[in-house]
C-alpha cells in the first residue's frame, strides 16, 4: 500500500490528479462491476512553484480530430524528427523550430518529469483583467459602510491596469460612468424590466453608430472610449471610484412598513453581463455581486416585497409552493450561460441573516467558476477577510485566479470521458473520446471554466469502452491528457498540459492489484460529487436511496448526514452554498466537508484527532472541529467552568492558559488559509452554538439508547438519526442479502 | 389705400376746403378725419389744438378752440384720405359743423367735469363714427345736416346743460338719429337708455348718393329740426348741411367754426373721429349723438343724465325718449324718436344719417331731428319716429337708396372672404364708406375711459363694468370683480327662445386667480373649521351672499337651487330686522363676491393633505439647444431665479422643491442632495418605458442644496458644449417629470425647454407633417389636431397627478406645436415659442417670460366647478384644462394669467326678479401646499325684452368667446366653415337687434346696438387672424401656437390681441398716454412715430419723414437711415421724451403676461410687412377684408337675414 500511497501523493503533487482506481480494469464489464467508476479529481492550476512555464507554443498532433499535445508518452524518432501521437498513433513531423532535437537535447515536454507543463502563448493583445462590482444598496447603513470600505480596500489590491466598473442597484440599477470629471454620471435602468443585451448596449451608448459611414478607423477609438466610460483602469479612476463609493447612498426609495426593499438583482446582473458582453467578449472578467437580501422585483425575483410572505423553504419547494423558483432559476441559468460563453465569471457575496436567493442564483457562480460567499453581514471579518483573500497573490506576486479557461480532455481509445463535475460548462465539443454515457456535465470533451484558481478541482468520470473480448495487451497503458488554456492573471494566455497514464489490469486475474490501487479518499469525494450533482438535479430522497445502494464506506455515513445531501435543518440557500463549494474544492478540503475533523485538546497529551462521535465530547476536553464552513471550538463542561472561574489568568494555572490557547492557535492557522473563511465559533458545553458540533458528531448516544446514559463517556445527542453503529449493522445485513 | 389716401386727400381737401372753408363743415368732414388725423399723424395740429383745450382736459378741448381753423384744414388733409374726394362735399358738412359746436360745448363741459365731461366728448366721438358711416354710405349729407343743427344745438345745450353732454354719451349708443338725441339729451338721459340698448349704428350703404341725399335729407330734417330745437345751433347746422355749411358754421360761428374744428380735434384726442361725427350729428344732436353714443359708456352716462328723463328705460326704444324726453337735449339725442330712443340711438346713427340722407329724412331726421326733434323737430321725428325708433343707432339712411348704393359699393364686400375688392371700391370714391364714419374702437375706448372715474362697485346686479381698456378700481360688494369674471351679457334673456333668437352668446370669462392691482384687496381666506365650508345640501353651492337666511338664521335657502339647509350650530348667527345676518359684514362669504375657503382633508386627493408642490426643469441639451445658447441662458438664469419661487408669505422661503433634468434622446436626471459635494447625473436611456431613477435628492429645497445646484447649473453647459446629438425625445420627458411627481406624491409644474421635433425612437415620436397644400382644404383641420394620441393619454395622466407643463420652444423649423402643445394645454400650462432663437436678440424676452412664469402665482391640482341658478347651466368651457366629465374643469395647474370661458345655456326659464346667479368654485393647492377653494360669485339680471339684452352686452367678452369658439372649431371643421359660422352668428345677432329693438328704418340702414357697435370691427379681426386666415408666411406652428394661446386668454388680452393698441408718439406727456389711433395705415403719418402693441408683439414704427428732433430724442441719431432696425430696446437717452417713451414701453410690458420684444420698423422697410399685418382695419395681405369692406358685407348679411 505504501507504494500506492506514495504514488498517489506523488501524482497529486505533480499533476494535481487523483484517480479512484490507479489500475484500470481493462474491460467495460469489469469496470462496471467495480461500481466506482474510473474517475479522477483534477486540479488544473495546481500551484507548481517548481514548474516554470515555457515560452513557446505546444506542438500538436496534426490529426484534425485529435490535436493532442506532444508529451512524454509519445514515441519519438529523433532521426526522422517524427513523433507518434500516443492517443491516435498519428505520426507527426516536428516543426522546424525543433530541428535541433536529439536524444540528448530533448524539449521539456518530452521529459517524464514534465508530465505537466505550461506554455505561454503570444496570441493577440494582452487582455486586461476586468472587475465589475455589482453592489446592492438596499443594505443597512452599517453594512453598506462596511461594504464600501471593503470595496475601496479592494481597489488597492487590483493590478493598476485592471479595468474596474461599478454597478449599483436597489430599486433601480445604476451603471456608473467612471471617466467623467465633475459630475458623477450614471446610467439608470429600471429594475423591473428585462432587457436584451442589445438594448442594454444601446442604452449605454455602446453600440456603434450605425449611420456613421466611415468604416473602421474612426470607430475603433470611439469604441474603446465608449467601453471605457464604464470600465476604466484602476490607476486612472482610483480616486474617482473611491469618492464614488464614498458617496454611495443607501437606496433612496422609501421602504414602507411591512415590505422588503425592492432589489433589482436580476436586472443588475443582466446589465452587468450585457455590458461585458458588448465590450469585452471572451476576455477574462469577474462580475462581483454583493447582495444583502433576495431579489424582490423584476426578472429573477425570488420573493415578493411583502414581508408577510417568507422566502421559500425546502418545505415550500417540496410542496411546489415556491412561485418564483423556477422562473428565477431559469432566468439566472440563462444569464450564467451567456456569461460563461463570454468567459466572464460571476461571484456572489451574499451577506444577510435571511436567505438571499442563492438557490436560484447559484448557477451564476457554479457555471462560471465564480465564488459564492455567504455571511451574515458585510460588517463581519468573515466577509471582509474572505473578500480580501479573493485577491490573494501567489509566490510570483500574481493573483491566484485565472480566467477564461478551456479544459479539454483527450483519452486513449480504450477510454471515453463521461463528464465532469465542477465549476464549468460544456462547450459541446463532441469528439471520438466522448462517451454516450453521461455523468455530470457530459457529452463533450471540452469545458469552459471561466474562472480558475489553484484549488479549483474538477471531477472527471470515464468509461472503459474496451470490450471484454479485446483484451489490452499486457503492460498496456491508458493515457489521458488534460489541456487547459486560460488567461493568466498577468494577462498572458497560457496552456497547461497534463498527461497521465495508468496501467490496464485484467480484473479477473489481477483483482487484488486493482483493489489495492483503489484510492478510497478520491473515490469517496468523487462519489460524493456525483451524489451532490444528482441532488442538485434530482429529487432529494432518490439521491439518498441511490447513494445507499452504492458501495458505502465509513465516510459515506457522514456524507449521508452532510448538508450536501441532507436538506433538513438547512435552508435552500445554505444547501446551495455548501454544494457549490463541495464541487470545486480539492480532495483534502472535500474530505473535511464530508467528514469534519475533530481534534481533542486535553491535559493528557498533545492534541489528537478523535472520532467524530458523541463519545468524544468529554467535560475535560477542548474540541476543535473543522467542517470547512465552520470552525468550532468547544470547551467541555469542566473546562468551561474553569475558564469562567478565571483560572487561566492565574499564574499557577498557566498550563490551563496554554491549553485554552492551543486550539485558538490551530484555528487561526486554518482561518488564515481557507477560502472562504469559515465561520468561527467559540462555544462551550451547553452553549447555544454548541449545536454546530452536536449536529455533526455520530449520535452514538442519544436519548434513545439509555444504556449509555450516565456513563462518563460523552454527551448524548438529542436526535432521531441513526448512529453509525445502527447504520453499519444495517449495512452489513444488506450486504449479504440477495437483494443488494 | 391708406397711403394713397393721404396724398389724394390732401389735394381733394384742398379743393373742398374752399367750399368747406367757411363752413366748419368742411372741417367737419375733414374734421372727422381731422380728428383722426390729429390723432394719428396730424399730431402737430393736434397738439396745438390740444394745448388750448387740452388744458382743460384732454386734448380734445384744445383742438377745438384754438386749432379749429387750422386743425380743420389739416384734418381735411387727413380726411381726404378716407373720404377722399368723393365726399368732400358732403362729409365736410356733417362733420365739421356738428362737431365744432358740440365739441366746444363739451369741452367746456369736460373741463368742468373732469369725469363726465370727458364722457361727453367721447360720446361725441362715437357719434361721429356713426355719422361718418352714414356719410359714407350715401346720405352723408343727412348726417351732416343733422349734425350741423346739432352742432349748434349742441353748443347751446352744452353750455346750458352739461347734462346734455352726458346725454350724449348715452345717446350715442342709439342710432344716429337717436344719437343726436342722445347727444343733446344725452347729457341728461343718455346714460340709462342709450348706454345699453342704444348703440345701434346705422351704416348705410348710401354713401354714394351722399351729396344729394344730404341736401334732401339734411335740409329737411336737420335744419328744420335744429332750428326749431335750438335756434342757434340749428341755424348753423342747417346752414352747414345745405352747403353752405359755411353759412351755418359761422353761426355756430361764435364757436362754430372753431368748434367744429375743435370738436373734431378735441374729439380726436379722445376719439377724434367719432367725435367729429357725432359732434356733427350731435352737434346736431341727432346724428352725432347717435354715433357717439355708440359706446357703452354712454349708457351709463346717459342713464345717469338721461335717466332722469325717461330715456333710461327707453334707451332701447329710442322712440320713447324723443317724445317725452327733454325737448331739446334729450330729444335731440334720441332725435326724433331718437330722442325717445335717444339713448339707444345715440350710437349708430351716423350712418343713418347718410342713409337717411339719400332717401330720407329718416336718417336726416333722425340725426338732425334728434336734436331738433326733441326740441322742435318732433314733427319731423314723428315721421322719423315711425321709421326711427329702430334706427336709433345705426339707421343709415340708405335704406332705400342705400341698397342700390350698396350694391355698388358693396360689391366690394366680398372682401370679407378674401381681400376685398377694396381697391375697386376705393375708386368709386363717393361710394366708399368713410372709415371715419364707421364705429371707431378708439372712440369707444376713450369714451369709456372718460366715463369711468368712480371706482366700480360690484354690488349692483346686472351692471356692466367698464371696458377692459379702462383703468378703474373695483370695490367688491357682493359680486366678483370684473377682473375675475366678465360676462358677455349682464342682462340675460329669461328664456331659451329669446337667447336663441338673439344669438348673443351667454358666456362668462373667468380668471380665477387673477392678480389684483395693489389698491384692491385680494380675496380673504375664510376658515369654517373642521367641517369644511358651509354648503347647500343639494347643489353643494358654497356659502355666499346669495344664500338667504330664514327662520331666524337657523336655516338658509340656497340662491341657486332653493333648497333649504340647516345652519350648523357653530355658524349660527341672528338676523337683523332686514333679514340679514348680524355678522354679514364681518364675513367675507356673506358680503363679498370673491373669497377663499380653507379646504379640509375631505377636499384632498386620497384624503391626505397635499405636499408642497415641486418645480422640475427639463432642459433640452441637444446640439441645437446648446448652439443657440439656450442651455447656457437657462442655466445661468436659474441660478438666481430659484430664489424667487412663488410663495405666499414673502418672509418665508418658498415651500416649492425643485428638480433638474436634461435630455436629448436620453434623459439625465440630477441628484442634487444637499449632502453631496457634487451633483450626480443619472442617465436614463430606456425612454420607451420611462421611470424616475431616484427620489431622494431629485426634488430638493433650494436653500439646502444651493451649492450643489449652482455647481450643477455651472456644469450643464460645459458638459454638453461639444454634444453632437441632434435627436430629441419629448414624450418621455414629460413622463419623467410626471413620474417624479408621482414618486414624490405631490403636484407640481414642469418647465420644459425644447428645441426640435422629437424624432428619436420613443413614445410620442413625431414626424414632420407640415403640408401647406392642405391649407384651405377640408383636411386643414387635421393640422391642428395632434398627430398621435399618445399625448392625450399622457395629458390625462398629468392632470390626474396635478402635473402642469409649461413648454418653452426654441424651434428652427417645424416642431409640431399642435401636438407638443397638447399636454401643456390640457394641464393648464403655457406654451412659449421663440422661433429662430438667438441668444443675443431673444434672450431678454425669453428670460422675462421665464421669470414671470416661474414666479407667478399658481395653484395646482385644481378643479373648477361652475354652479348656476336654476334655469341656466354651464354647458361648455374653453381654455387650458382637461375635462373628464361634463361639469368639472380639471386644471393640473392654474396660474394667475389663465382664463376660462364658460358658456351658459338655458335649461329652463329665468326670472327677472331673481336674475341669474353663478358661482365659480376653484379647488386648488396653493404654492405653499395648502388646499383651498376660491369662490367667485356673479349675479346678472334677466330680461324679457331683447332690448335689455342688447343694452347690457360687452362686445369684448363676446369677441373673447367667439374667438375661442372659432379657434376650437378649426379642430373639427374646415376653417372656412368656421369663419362663415362666425359671420353668420354675428349677422344674426345684429339682425335680431335690428328687427326687434331698433326703431324702424329703411332696410338700407345699418343699425348697430350701441354695446355692439364694435362687433363687426372686432369680429373682422378675429376672422383675419392667422389662425382663421393664414397668410402665406404663417407657419402651421404659428397658427397652432396662437390657437392654443388664445384659448386661455382673458378679455383684456384678446382685446389687445385682436385690436392692437397703436399709439402716436409724436408728443408724450408724463402721466397720461397719448390717445391711441385706429389700426389703419391711413392713420399713420409719415412724419410720425408710433408704438403698436398686441400683447405679444411690440413695434415702434418710424415714419420716413420724421423730424430729426424726434429721432434724436428716441434713437440718438438724427437720420432716419441710421436707425438700427435690429435693436430690441431703445437706447437710454437723457431726455424727457426718451425717458417717457421707455416708461411707456415698460408699462406696456408690465401689463402683459408675456414679454414683448420691441421691433423697430422703419417705414418702407421690409419689416413693415409684419407690422402692417397688425393694422387690422386695413385689408390684410392674406386676404382679410378691411373694416369698411367687412362692415358692408356684414350689412349685406344682415339685410339678407331681415328680408
Amino acid at each position: 500500500m505504501t507504494t500506492y500511497q506514495e504514488f498517489i501523493q506523488q501524482n497529486e503533487g505533480r499533476d494535481g490528479v487523483r484517480f479512484s482506481w490507479n489500475l484500470w480494469p481493462s474491460s467495460r464489464l469489469e469496470a462496471t462491476r467495480l461500481v466506482v467508476p474510473v474517475s479522477c479529481l483534477f486540479t488544473p492550476l495546481k500551484e507548481r512553484p517548481d514548474l516554470p512555464p515555457v515560452q513557446y507554443e505546444p506542438v500538436l498532433c496534426s490529426r484534425a480530430n485529435c490535436k493532442a499535445v506532444l508529451n512524454p508518452l509519445c514515441q519519438v524518432d529523433f532521426r526522422a524528427k517524427i513523433w507518434a501521437c500516443n492517443f491516435c498513433f498519428q505520426r507527426n513531423p516536428f516543426p522546424p523550430s525543433y530541428a535541433g532535437i536529439s536524444e540528448v537535447n530533448q524539449p521539456a515536454e518530452l521529459m517524464p518529469q514534465f508530465s505537466t507543463i505550461e506554455y505561454i502563448v503570444q496570441r493577440g493583445p494582452p487582455a486586461p483583467l476586468i472587475f465589475l462590482y455589482v453592489v446592492d444598496t438596499c443594505l443597512e447603513e452599517e453594512d453598506l459602510q462596511a461594504l464600501k470600505e471593503s470595496l475601496q480596500m479592494s481597489l488597492s489590491l487590483l493590478p493598476p491596469n485592471a479595468l474596474v466598473g461599478l454597478i449599483t442597484f436597489g430599486r433601480m440599477v445604476q451603471v456608473h460612468e467612471l471617466s467623467c470629471e465633475g459630475i458623477a454620471k450614471s446610467y439608470v435602468f429600471r429594475g423591473t424590466k428585462d432587457l436584451s443585451s442589445k438594448q442594454i448596449q444601446e442604452m449605454l451608448g455602446l453600440t456603434k453608430p450605425a449611420a456613421s459611414g466611415q468604416q473602421g478607423r474612426p470607430l475603433a477609438p470611439q469604441d474603446a472610449a465608449a467601453s471605457c466610460r464604464f470600465l476604466q483602469p484602476v490607476q486612472k479612476v482610483d480616486m474617482n471610484l473611491t469618492d464614488l463609493l464614498g458617496e454611495l447612498q443607501r437606496d433612496p426609495w422609501p421602504v414602507p412598513q411591512g415590505k422588503r426593499p425592492l432589489r433589482s438583482t436580476g436586472v443588475a446582473l443582466s446589465v452587468a453581463v450585457g455590458l461585458l458582453e458588448g465590450t469585452f467578449p471572451n476576455t477574462g472578467a469577474r462580475v462581483m455581486l454583493f447582495i444583502g437580501g433576495p431579489p424582490t422585483q423584476g426578472p429573477g425575483m425570488v420573493v415578493g416585497d411583502e414581508l408577510k410572505t417568507p422566502i421559500r423553504s425546502w418545505h415550500d419547494i417540496q410542496k411546489d409552493n415556491a412561485r418564483h423558483l423556477k422562473k428565477a432559476t431559469k432566468y439566472y441559468e440563462a444569464m450564467a450561460n451567456r456569461s460563461a460563453v463570454n468567459g466572464h465569471s460571476i461571484d456572489i457575496y451574499a451577506c444577510a441573516l435571511d436567505q438571499t436567493g442563492l438557490l436560484e442564483m447559484k448557477c451564476l457562480s457554479n457555471l462560471t467558476g465564480g465564488h459564492i460567499v455567504m455571511g451574515d453581514s458585510f460588517n463581519t471579518s468573515l466577509f471582509k477577510q474572505t473578500f480580501q483573500r479573493v485577491f490573494s497573490k501567489d509566490y510570483n506576486g500574481d493573483f491566484r485566479m485565472a480566467f477564461g479557461g478551456v479544459l479539454e480532455v483527450k483519452t486513449s481509445r480504450e477510454l471515453k470521458v463521461c463528464g465532469a463535475i465542477g465549476p464549468c460548462v460544456s462547450l459541446n465539443s463532441k469528439g471520438s473520446c466522448v462517451s454516450e454515457n453521461e455523468m455530470g456535465i457530459g457529452g463533450t470533451s471540452q469545458w469552459k471554466v471561466c474562472s480558475i484558481n489553484p484549488s479549483t478541482t474538477l471531477g472527471f468520470y470515464f468509461e472503459v469502452v474496451n470490450q471484454h473480448n479485446a483484451p489490452v495487451p499486457q503492460g498496456g497503458r491508458g493515457a489521458i491528457q488534460f489541456v487547459t488554456q486560460y488567461q493568466h492573471s498577468n494577462t498572458q494566455r497560457r496552456i497547461r498540459v497534463t498527461t497521465i497514464a495508468r496501467n490496464w489490469a485484467d480484473a479477473q486475474s489481477q483483482i487484488q492489484h486493482i483493489e489495492s490501487s483503489f484510492d478510497q479518499e478520491a473515490a469517496a469525494v468523487l462519489m460524493a460529487r456525483l451524489g451532490v450533482f444528482r441532488a442538485e438535479s434530482e429529487e432529494g430522497p432518490d439521491v439518498l436511496r441511490w447513494l445507499d445502494r452504492q458501495l458505502i464506506r465509513l465516510f459515506m455515513f457522514h456524507l449521508r448526514r452532510s448538508p450536501f445531501l441532507q436538506v433538513f435543518n438547512n435552508s435552500p440557500d445554505e444547501s446551495s452554498y455548501y454544494r457549490h463549494h463541495f464541487v470545486r474544492q480539492d480532495l483534502t478540503q472535500s474530505l473535511i466537508m464530508i467528514q469534519p475533523i475533530l481534534y481533542s485538546y486535553s491535559f493528557y497529551g498533545p492534541p489528537e484527532p478523535v472520532l467524530l462521535d458523541s463519545s468524544s465530547i468529554l467535560p475535560d476536553r477542548i474540541l476543535l472541529m473543522d467542517t470547512f464552513f465552520q470552525l468550532v471550538i468547544y470547551h467541555g463542561e469542566t473546562i468551561a467552568q474553569w475558564r469562567k472561574a478565571g483560572y487561566q489568568d492565574m499564574a499557577e494555572h498557566e498550563v490551563f492558559k496554554l491549553l485554552l490557547q492551543a486550539p485558538l492557535d490551530d484555528a487561526q492557522e486554518i482561518l488564515q488559509t481557507r477560502f472562504p473563511m469559515p465561520r468561527y465559533i467559540d462555544t462551550e458545553h451547553g452553549g447555544s452554538q454548541a449545536r454546530f458540533l452536536l449536529s455533526k458528531v455520530n449520535p452514538s448516544q442519544t436519548h434513545n439508547n439509555l444504556y449509555a446514559w450516565g456513563q462518563e463517556t460523552g454527551a448524548p445527542i438529542l436526535t432521531d438519526d441513526v448512529s453509525l453503529q445502527v447504520f453499519m449493522d444495517h449495512l452489513k445485513k444488506l450486504a449479504v442479502s440477495s437483494s443488494a | 389705400m391708406n397711403v394713397n389716401q393721404h396724398t389724394p386727400m390732401a389735394s381733394p381737401y384742398g379743393q373742398p376746403q374752399p367750399g368747406y372753408s367757411q363752413p366748419g363743415y368742411v372741417p367737419l368732414d375733414g374734421g372727422y378725419p381731422g380728428p383722426y388725423a390729429p390723432y394719428n399723424g396730424p399730431a402737430s395740429p393736434y397738439q396745438p389744438g390740444a394745448p388750448p383745450q387740452g388744458i382743460s382736459g384732454p386734448a380734445r378741448g384744445p383742438p377745438t378752440t384754438g386749432p379749429l381753423p387750422v386743425s380743420a384744414p389739416h384734418q381735411y388733409n387727413q380726411y381726404s384720405h378716407s373720404q377722399g374726394d368723393m365726399q368732400n362735399g358732403p362729409p365736410p358738412m356733417t362733420q365739421a359743423q356738428p362737431r365744432p359746436p358740440v365739441s366746444q360745448p363739451y369741452n367746456p363741459g369736460a373741463m368742468n367735469m373732469s369725469g363726465p365731461h370727458p364722457t361727453y366728448p367721447q360720446h361725441y366721438g362715437p357719434p361721429p363714427t356713426m355719422q361718418q358711416v352714414s356719410n359714407q354710405m350715401s346720405g352723408m349729407q343727412i348726417t351732416s345736416g343733422p349734425p350741423t343743427p346739432a352742432g349748434p344745438g349742441y353748443a347751446p345745450p352744452h353750455s346750458s346743460q352739461p347734462p346734455v353732454s352726458t346725454a350724449y354719451s348715452a345717446p350715442p349708443p342709439p342710432s344716429y338719429t337717436q344719437a343726436p338725441p342722445p347727444v343733446s339729451s344725452a347729457p341728461t338721459q343718455p346714460p340709462p337708455p342709450s348706454g345699453p340698448a342704444a348703440s345701434q349704428q346705422y351704416y348705410g350703404s348710401p354713401p354714394p348718393p351722399s351729396q344729394q341725399p344730404f341736401n334732401s335729407s339734411l335740409p329737411p330734417t336737420s335744419q328744420q329740426q335744429f332750428t326749431s330745437s335750438s335756434v342757434p345751433p340749428p341755424p348753423s347746422q342747417q346752414t352747414l348741411p345745405p352747403s353752405s355749411y359755411s353759412g351755418p358754421a359761422p353761426p355756430p360761428g361764435q364757436a362754430p367754426a372753431p368748434p367744429v374744428s375743435q370738436p373734431q380735434q378735441s374729439f380726436p384726442p379722445s376719439q377724434p373721429p367719432p367725435t367729429s361725427q357725432p359732434a356733427f350729428t350731435p352737434g346736431p344732436p341727432p346724428t352725432a349723438p347717435g354715433s357717439f353714443t355708440p359706446q357703452a359708456p354712454p349708457p351709463s352716462s346717459q342713464s345717469g343724465s338721461f335717466p332722469p328723463p325717461g330715456p333710461p328705460p327707453t334707451s332701447a326704444p329710442s322712440c320713447q325718449y324723443p317724445g317725452p324726453l327733454p325737448p331739446q337735449q334729450q330729444p335731440p339725442p334720441s332725435q326724433p324718436f331718437p330722442y325717445h330712443s335717444g339713448p339707444p340711438p345715440p350710437r349708430a346713427q351716423m350712418p343713418p344719417t347718410s342713409m337717411a340722407q339719400s332717401n330720407h329724412l329718416p336718417p336726416g331726421p333722425q340725426g338732425p331731428p334728434g336734436p331738433p326733434g326733441p326740441l322742435q323737430q318732433p314733427p319731423s321725428q314723428p315721421g322719423m319716429q315711425t321709421g326711427y325708433p329702430p334706427q336709433q343707432n345705426g339707421a343709415f339712411g340708405q335704406v332705400r337708396g342705400p341698397q342700390p348704393g350698396y350694391a355698388g359699393p358693396y360689391p366690394g364686400q366680398p372682401n370679407y372672404g378674401a381681400p376685398a375688392p377694396a381697391p375697386a371700391p376705393a375708386p368709386p370714391a363717393q361710394k366708399r364708406l368713410d372709415p371715419d364714419a364707421i364705429p371707431s374702437p378708439i372712440q369707444v375706448i376713450e369714451d369709456d375711459k372718460a366715463k369711468s372715474t368712480e371706482p366700480f362697485t360690484t354690488g349692483v346686479r346686472g351692471q356692466a363694468p367698464p371696458l377692459v381698456t379702462t383703468n378703474f378700481q373695483v370695490k367688491d360688494q357682493g359680486n366678483a370683480s370684473p377682473r375675475f369674471v366678465r360676462c358677455t351679457a349682464y342682462n340675460m334673456p329669461c328664456t331659451a327662445d329669446m337667447a336663441k333668437q338673439s344669438q348673443v352668446p351667454l358666456a362668462a370669462v373667468v380668471k380665477p386667480l387673477a392678480m389684483l392691482p395693489p389698491d384692491e384687496t385680494p380675496p380673504y381666506l375664510v376658515d369654517h373649521g373642521e367641517g369644511g365650508p358651509i354648503r347647500c345640501n343639494r347643489c353643494k353651492a358654497y356659502m355666499c351672499p346669495y344664500m338667504q337666511f330664514i327662520e331666524g338664521g337657523r336655516r338658509f335657502q340656497c340662491g341657486f337651487c332653493s333648497c333649504v339647509t340647516e345652519v350648523p350650530p357653530h355658524y349660527f348667527q341672528h338676523l337683523d330686522h332686514t333679514g340679514k345676518r348680524v355678522d354679514c359684514y364681518d364675513r367675507p362669504e356673506l358680503s363679498l363676491g370673491s373669497y377663499e375657503f380653507l379646504a379640509t382633508v375631505d377636499y384632498c386627493k386620497n384624503n391626505k393633505l397635499p405636499q408642497p408642490p415641486a418645480f422640475i426643469f427639463l432642459i433640452d441639451v441637444s446640439y441645437n439647444a446648446v448652439k443657440s445658447g439656450m442651455v447656457n441662458i437657462v442655466c445661468q438664469e436659474l441660478k438666481t431665479l430659484l430664489d424667487y419661487l412663488p410663495r405666499e408669505n414673502p418672509e418665508m422661503d418658498s415651500a416649492v422643491r425643485v428638480g433638474f433634468v436634461t435630455y436629448n434622446k436620453v434623459l439625465h436626471f440630477y441628484n442634487v442632495k444637499s449632502s453631496l459635494a457634487q451633483p450626480q447625473m443619472l442617465v436614463v436611456s430606456d425612454v420607451s418605458d420611462m421611470f424616475v431613477p431616484l427620489l431622494d435628492g431629485f426634488l430638493v429645497n433650494v436653500n439646502e442644496s444651493r451649492l450643489v445646484i449652482e455647481s450643477l447649473l455651472d456644469q450643464i453647459p460645459e458638459m454638453f458644449a461639444d454634444t453632437r446629438e441632434t435627436e430629441t425625445v419629448f414624450g418621455p420627458v414629460i413622463q419623467a417629470g410626471l413620474e417624479a411627481l408621482k414618486a414624490a406624491d405631490c403636484a407640481g409644474k414642469l418647465f420644459v425647454f425644447h428645441t426640435s421635433l422629437p424624432i428619436a425612437e420613443a413614445p410620442g415620436k413625431l414626424k414632420n407633417r407640415e403640408d401647406k397644400k392642405l391649407i384651405g382644404t377640408d383636411k386643414e383641420k387635421s393640422l391642428f389636431q395632434p398627430q398621435v394620441g399618445f399625448y392625450n393619454t399622457l395629458a390625462k395622466e398629468c392632470v390626474a397627478q396635478g402635473c402642469c407643463v409649461d413648454l418653452f420652444l426654441f424651434p428652427n423649423q417645424y416642431v409640431d406645436v399642435a401636438t407638443l402643445g397638447v399636454v401643456p394645454v390640457s394641464t393648464g400650462g403655457s406654451v412659449y415659442k421663440y422661433t429662430y432663437f438667438q441668444a443675443q436678440l431673444d434672450q431678454e424676452r425669453f428670460l422675462n417670460d421665464l421669470r414671470r412664469d416661474v414666479q407667478k402665482l399658481v395653484g395646482f391640482d385644481a378643479v373648477m366647478r361652475v354652479r348656476t341658478s336654476t334655469g341656466i347651466r354651464a354647458t361648455d368651457f374653453f381654455g387650458s384644462f382637461f375635462m373628464s366629465n361634463t361639469t368639472d374643469v380639471e386644471l393640473a395647474g392654474l396660474d394667475c394669467d389663465k382664463a376660462i370661458t364658460v358658456e351658459f345655456k338655458h335649461d329652463d326659464k329665468l326670472s327677472e326678479e331673481t336674475g341669474a346667479l353663478m358661482q365659480c368654485a376653484v379647488l386648488y393647492t396653493s404654492c405653499s401646499g395648502q388646499r383651498r377653494l376660491r369662490i367667485h360669485n356673479m349675479a346678472v339680471n334677466c330680461c324679457s325684452q331683447l332690448a335689455d339684452l342688447y343694452r347690457n352686452c360687452e362686445t369684448d367678452t363676446i369677441i373673447n368667446f367667439f374667438s375661442k369658439y372659432a379657434f376650437r372649431g378649426v379642430l373639427n371643421n374646415p376653417t372656412k366653415a368656421v369663419r362663415d359660422t362666425l359671420v353668420n352668428q354675428c349677422a344674426q345677432i345684429l339682425a335680431c337687434y335690428r328687427k326687434n329693438c331698433a326703431s324702424p328704418s329703411s332696410a338700407g340702414q345699418l343699425i348697430l346696438p350701441e354695446c355692439m357697435k364694435l362687433l363687426p370691427v372686432y369680429l373682422n379681426c378675429v376672422l383675419k387672424s392667422d389662425v382663421l386666415l393664414p397668410g402665406a408666411d404663417v407657419s402651421l406652428d404659428d397658427r397652432a401656437y396662437l390657437r392654443q394661446l388664445i384659448s386661455c386668454m382673458d378679455v383684456t388680452e384678446t382685446h389687445v390681441f385682436f385690436y392692437p393698441r397703436l399709439l402716436p408718439l409724436m408728443k408724450l406727456e408724463s402721466g397720461s398716454l397719448p390717445v391711441a389711433v385706429r389700426d389703419s395705415e391711413e392713420r399713420l403719418s409719415k412724419g410720425g412715430v408710433y408704438l403698436l402693441e398686441t400683447g405679444l408683439h411690440l413695434f415702434l414704427w418710424v415714419g420716413a419723414s420724421v423730424q430729426q428732433e424726434l429721432l434724436l430724442n428716441i434713437f440718438g441719431t438724427p437720420s432716419f437711415g441710421q436707425i438700427d432696425s435690429s435693436m430690441t430696446s431703445l437706447p437710454v437717452l437723457d431726455n424727457p421724451f426718451s425717458q417717457r417713451l421707455r416708461e411707456i414701453i415698460d408699462s406696456f410690458r408690465a401689463q402683459r403676461s408675456r414679454y414683448m420684444k420691441l421691433m423697430v420698423v422703419k417705414q418702407e422697410d421690409r419689416a413693415e410687412l409684419i407690422f402692417r399685418h397688425f393694422l387690422v382695419e386695413d385689408k390684410s395681405a392674406s386676404g382679410g377684408a378691411s373694416y369698411v369692406d367687412f362692415l358692408c358685407h356684414m350689412h349685406k348679411e344682415i339685410r339678407q337675414l331681415l328680408s
